[in-house]
């Protein structure tokens, strides 16, 4: 049977078909959907981790006990993986354990452009690399089979435009591999160094078995035709080399990326008078075919930065420039990405942007977005959990500068369940007077609402013990009188605790609880609630507009509200000095 | 001859554009079409400016549109039909939504949003093809239609109105949502 699926949808089918049993995940684009789609299949039983870090460790654990396992996760997840990751390596498998990791060239939704290829000669591990929705799923096999066979953890690497486009996928079954016996074998899956010697030495003997079986896989393609030029190129490069040249070029087609097939392509390169290698971000296939003693074009004609596309590969080779077609003097305004109407995070950075002292450390989630004018509020994000202990790191050294003003730290919910816990953990062990403000919105937003473990449901739909968060609070020692919990949508009770917390000399907490507005249940419930401008009261002095709300239009000095998009979370109603909005509706 | 077509949905994240493109690519697959698709999820998502790539034909390698070649463009709002107009194609259909959405710098009085898109654009582009969808949509009982009024007089612009998409509307869209989408996709059918 033949169906579209999206590259993520495809490696879940392909997991499923080969026999997976358990997953662990923590969700970031481009990554989030495989788990998602993965957690729908029988037989299969797929979690949400709080952070990657447990999620690679919960697959390595699984695997151990003889189920074939999974992770998954965007790059920059990778390096939070990384400890179990490079362990792993030496211990090797008992069921087949596959890392999938999913990076995102040309930044789409990510604070880096990492390539994660590189990981795999690091780590010591098999690599593959998919280029469409049907090498998805049958790379997967492929995964599996060669984690088992070698004994090795299989890096899968895939791109936002792998994961994240949809092709034609034929489907197959399930093979039901069950989960095989575990004994116990501590040369083996304890890594004390005395186990661990010898075990560098059968992972060098592994990767020479693996570049055999690289050098003769059918996962590596030859396509020979005309041999003036000849292109090595892998993922979806791959694809973008046949659109522009068709079968007019020899291609090398890498789907096995570690260990390299060094015998196929010395012997492609010296069938072709002229060797290109075609890859997306960092040189690393062609830094490693120089390394060979082969001769190659690379980087200095294809870019190193942001992702490619084919126009760029047609302009680099045969000169070819985009054909101008049309175009108007229209000048479309520029799109920001910004927090939507009904946003509970913007009642604390309409409250916070008040202070003209205040440094905010931002995180990773939709919060990122106060930075945005007219709120903004942040000063710096780093990655995942950074807000509390970049934020500690800023306070320190504020105090040692005698400067004055005051450190906010925003994180939200999940992201605080990832790794803001140790950081706040830190600033109250070692007395750090910033201010922790956990934005509980109640799901994990940004990458389409997960649950996470504060919302009472798991992945597969179960009910779930969820995470108190006051409590967790005040169990690492925050003081019950510098802990405020507050509703965002109420602005007065923000700003009072907003307030409170910048003149407090102490470690402080505001958590400030309403669900994301974008929540199905939320829609729902608040369907029929709007706020509407009263035309006759309304003095023209655009403060509403200061919420940041895209909701408000402003045209011919007229402030109107877009009742499709309100939500009638009343913020512009709170902050309007002439009481010219009405909220109607219930 | 291996001829691909190329469609570039534009609009603002949330408008549907991705529903749009799904029943499109599931119709064609169903045709016996090869069919790519691309689009961008994430942080872009949030009120930016939001693209869906389908590209179909006998075999199809790129999921991506390269500028110049989109057979036709739909823009389910008005001034990001200017910002991707250099992808269409020489006689290619421009489908413009008549509907405005104002980013935040516009809110907050840093940029200004274009005037008389509609006439500017159609002085630009020949085939450009103004669809009030929203209006028609809003007027069918959901405003949240409009993508599938954008969906039929794309379908025409293909001519591919053959294909039965009734039936891959019902395939598509939840139960209680067919009659209104049935409706939605014939008023987008009659606009061109």
């Amino acid at each position: 049977m033949k169906v579209i699926m999206s590259g993520n949808e495809a490696i879940a089918r392909g997991a499923y078909e080969a026999g997976i049993t358990v997953a662990s995940a923590y969700p970031g684009t481009p990554s989030t959907e495989i788990l998602e789609n993965l957690a729908n299949y029988d037989g299969v039983y797929a979690e949400w981790a709080p952070n990657e870090k447990v999620g690679c460790e919960v697959a390595a654990g699984a695997s151990i006990g003889g189920a074939r396992s999974m992770t998954t996760m965007k790059h920059v997840g990778l390096n939070v993986a990384a400890d179990p990751l490079f362990t792993m390596a030496y211990e090797g498998v008992n069921g087949g354990f596959v890392v999938v990791t999913a990076d995102d060239p040309g930044m789409h939704s990510s604070q880096n452009e990492q390539d994660n290829r590189l990981y795999a000669p690091h780590a010591k591990i098999a690599m593959l690399e998919p280029s469409n929705s049907q090498e998805c799923k049958d790379f997967m096999k492929a995964a599996f089979e060669i984690s088992e066979k070698f004994d090795t953890v299989v890096l899968y690497r895939t791109t936002t435009r792998v994961s994240h486009s949809k092709s034609v996928v034929e489907l197959g079954e399930r093979v039901e591999v069950g989960i095989k016996p575990y004994e116990k074998n501590i040369k083996k899956y304890i890594m004390i160094p005395a186990h661990s010697r010898p075990k560098h030495y059968e992972v060098e003997e592994r990767l020479a078995k693996l570049q055999e079986y690289s050098n003769n896989c059918s996962l590596n393609v030859e396509e020979m035709s005309d041999t003036k030029i000849g292109i090595i190129t892998s993922g979806i490069s791959y694809e973008y080399v046949k659109e522009v040249f068709g079968d007019s070029v020899s291609v090398l087609k890498i789907g096995m990326s570690y260990p390299l097939p060094d015998k196929m392509i010395k012997e492609f390169a010296s069938k072709v008078d002229k060797l290109i290698v075609i890859e997306e971000n960092e040189p690393y296939l062609e830094n490693a075919i120089k390394v060979m003693g082969i001769k190659c074009i690379g980087k200095e004609i294809i870019p190193i930065c942001e992702e490619l596309n084919p126009e760029i590969i047609r302009k680099a080779i045969l000169g070819d420039s985009a054909v101008v077609t049309y175009s108007t003097d229209v000048v479309a305004p520029s799109r920001p990405p910004v927090l939507c109407p009904g946003c509970p995070h913007r009642g604390v950075f309409y409250a916070v942007s008040k202070y003209k002292d205040i440094i905010s450390s931002g995180d990773i989630g939709c919060y990122t977005l106060g930075m945005v004018a007219p709120l903004n509020v942040t000063d710096t994000v780093i990655c995942m959990g950074a807000s509390i202990s970049a934020g500690t790191g800023l306070e320190k050294a504020a105090q040692l500068a005698n400067r004055d003003g005051k450190v906010f730290s925003f994180i939200g919910d999940s992201t605080f369940f990832h790794s803001g816990i140790t950081g706040l953990i830190n600033s109250i062990y070692n007395n750090i007077p910033i201010v922790t403000c956990i934005l509980d919105n109640r799901i994990t937003a940004m990458t389409g609402h997960q649950e996470n473990p504060g919302t009472g449901k798991t992945l597969q739909g179960k009910d779930a013990h969820s995470i108190d968060i006051e409590n967790l609070v005040l169990s690492l020692g925050i003081k019950k009188e510098n802990l405020r919990v507050v509703d965002p949508y109420n602005l007065k009770e923000t700003e009072e605790a907003v307030k409170v917390a910048h003149d407090t000399k102490e470690p402080f907490v505001i958590i400030a609880r309403q669900p994301c507005a974008l929540k199905k249940d939320v829609i729902k419930k608040r369907a029929k609630l709007k706020c509407v401008i009263n035309e006759d009261k309304c003095k023209k002095c655009k403060v509403c507009l200061k919420t940041g709300c895209p909701a408000l239009k402003l045209k011919d000095g007229i402030v109107s509200i877009d009742k499709n998009a309100c939500n009638g979370c009343t913020m512009c109603k709170q902050v309007c000095k002439f009481d010219a909005i009405e909220k109607v509706g219930e | 001859m291996n001829e691909v077509k190329s469609i570039l949905f534009v609009g603002v994240g949330g408008q549907g554009t991705i529903l749009a493109s799904k029943v499109l690519t599931e119709g064609l697959l169903k045709h016996g079409y090869d069919v790519k698709m691309s689009e961008v999820h994430g942080m872009a998502q949030r009120g930016g400016s939001v693209t869906t790539q389908v590209r179909f034909g006998k075999k199809v390698y790129s999921p991506l549109i390269e500028k110049g070649t989109a057979d036709v463009i739909v823009s389910f709002e008005k001034s990001e039909a200017a910002r991707w107009m250099p992808f269409l194609k020489k006689d290619g259909y421009l489908v413009v939504n008549d509907y405005e959405i104002y980013p935040i710098p516009v809110l907050i009085g840093a940029e200004k949003y274009p005037e008389n898109v509609n006439e500017r654009l159609k002085a630009a582009v020949e085939k450009t093809i103004i669809v009030d969808a929203a209006g028609i949509a809003e007027e069918l009982g959901n405003i949240k239609a409009q993508n599938v009024v954008l969906l039929g007089t794309l379908i025409k612009a293909l001519g591919l109105d053959n294909i039965d998409w009734n039936e891959v509307l019902e395939g598509s869209v939840p139960p209680k949502a067919v009659e209104l989408n049935k409706k939605a996709l014939a008023k987008g059918l009659e606009a061109l």
